[in-house]
């Protein structure tokens, strides 16, 4: 029982440390103005921000060990250049996420 | 009367249209969202815990790689303090996501709490980069979105913590899903905006974090790193950095309109 009890108590924890990361700007700003700086930065988050959930993607790739992320790169160069072509969200999304899916079970890049 | 029946009806033909869309605009996280939550609750599983444990995490935290951590944590017996205090540091960059959704959120109403609770990185991804279908009420079009990613991200890890070590599905490389959903949406950050420097920012802050921190510190260290470059470029006046569709629009003008009482569908996007 203490067990489960510890359990939910941990949940509750991790739950509100999550929500509170969430909330705080909200909060910070939900009565005064953001200061100017913060508002043109504000415009800017998210381009950046995607960019870099993209580079954070390949956080776990081994650069210096075969296949040197090439699968990762050459699947990612695909969808760009799908996306730049058709501009169509799902094709470039599905058929780069098969052709990763492919690469990886069948060990394409086995002879590097 | 009729007329009122019949306007009611179209408004929830309407709904109907809005969480279709949301549907579609979701499916490439459903995608990556069943694999990822069943490697969660399959990890779980293997940790020792009931898959009940698997739902409520998933329903009452509901953040990817905060709960992977919260496993490792377990395993090794952490206290309290550990688990906040890491939980923190490792969601910081959650703090970022509202920063730039002060003004899309101003107005949504009373979805505001939730909208804000169910703010993961692929969520606020299809946040930031879908537009609201014509007519829509942007808060019932956002709450679709958030609401049914959530749906996605509870379902597989129960799958997972219920049936992920029965099955033998070979899902290896699906997850790769999510890293073509930011592809594609970075692209169409890229159509959307006129100014280039936030990419340019992106690359440097990303590389230099994934060459100097370890895989789990990358994503907040380059967050802030890359908005410490936003506001030095700001601050040495080279130019406005505005970007996006909010044309025109200034702050001060979008806060004192957010100030004023609305009702939830009285701030439409057109």
């Amino acid at each position: 029982m203490t067990g489960t009890l510890q359990m939910l108590v941990t949940i509750a924890v991790i739950a509100l440390a999550t929500f509170a990361t969430r909330v705080l700007p909200f909060l910070c700003f939900s009565s005064r103005e953001p200061p100017a700086i913060l508002s043109t930065i504000e415009k800017n988050l998210p381009p950046m921000i995607l960019l870099l959930l993209v580079i954070y993607c390949l956080k776990d790739v081994q650069w210096f060990t075969a296949p040197y992320g090439i699968p990762e790169l050459f699947t990612i160069g695909v969808v760009a250049g799908l996306h730049f072509w058709k501009r169509n969200a799902m094709l470039s999304i599905f058929a780069g996420t098969g052709l990763y899916m492919a690469l990886v079970q069948f060990n394409v890049f086995s002879f590097l | 009367m009729i007329e009122m029946e019949a306007k009611r009806h179209e408004m929830r033909e309407g709904n109907m249209d809005l969480f279709l869309s949301a549907l579609k605009t979701t499916v490439p996280v459903f995608l990556g969202y069943i694999p990822l939550g069943m490697a969660f609750g399959f990890l779980l599983d293997g940790a020792g815990y009931h898959w009940i444990y698997a739902f409520l995490m998933s329903l009452l935290i509901y953040a990817g790689s905060g709960q992977f951590l919260a496993v490792a944590l377990l395993a090794a017996r952490a206290g309290l303090p550990e688990f906040a205090i890491a939980t923190l540091l490792l969601n910081l960059r959650h703090s970022f996501y509202g920063l730039s959704l002060l003004e899309k959120f101003s107005g949504v109403g009373k979805v505001k709490p939730y909208l804000i609770f169910a703010l993961t990185d692929e969520t606020y991804a299809l946040l930031t980069t879908t537009e609201v279908p014509a007519g829509g009420s942007k808060a019932r079009f956002y709450f679709y979105i958030a609401a049914l990613d959530h749906f996605y991200w509870v379902t597989g890890s129960v799958l997972g913590a219920g049936l992920g070590s029965m099955l033998d599905l070979n899902l290896k490389g699906m997850a790769f899903v999510l890293t073509a959903l930011f592809v594609v949406l970075t692209i169409e950050q890229y159509f959307n905006s006129s100014v280039r420097f936030p990419f340019i920012a992106a690359v440097g802050a990303g590389v230099t974090s994934l060459i100097l921190f370890s895989p789990e510190k990358m994503l907040l260290i380059s967050i802030i790193l890359g908005t410490l470059i936003l506001i030095g470029r700001e601050k040495l006046g080279k130019g406005n950095l505005r970007v996006n569709k909010g044309t025109g629009k200034t702050h001060t003008q979008t806060h004192a309109a957010a100030a004023k009482p609305v009702e939830d569908n009285a701030q439409e996007e057109s």
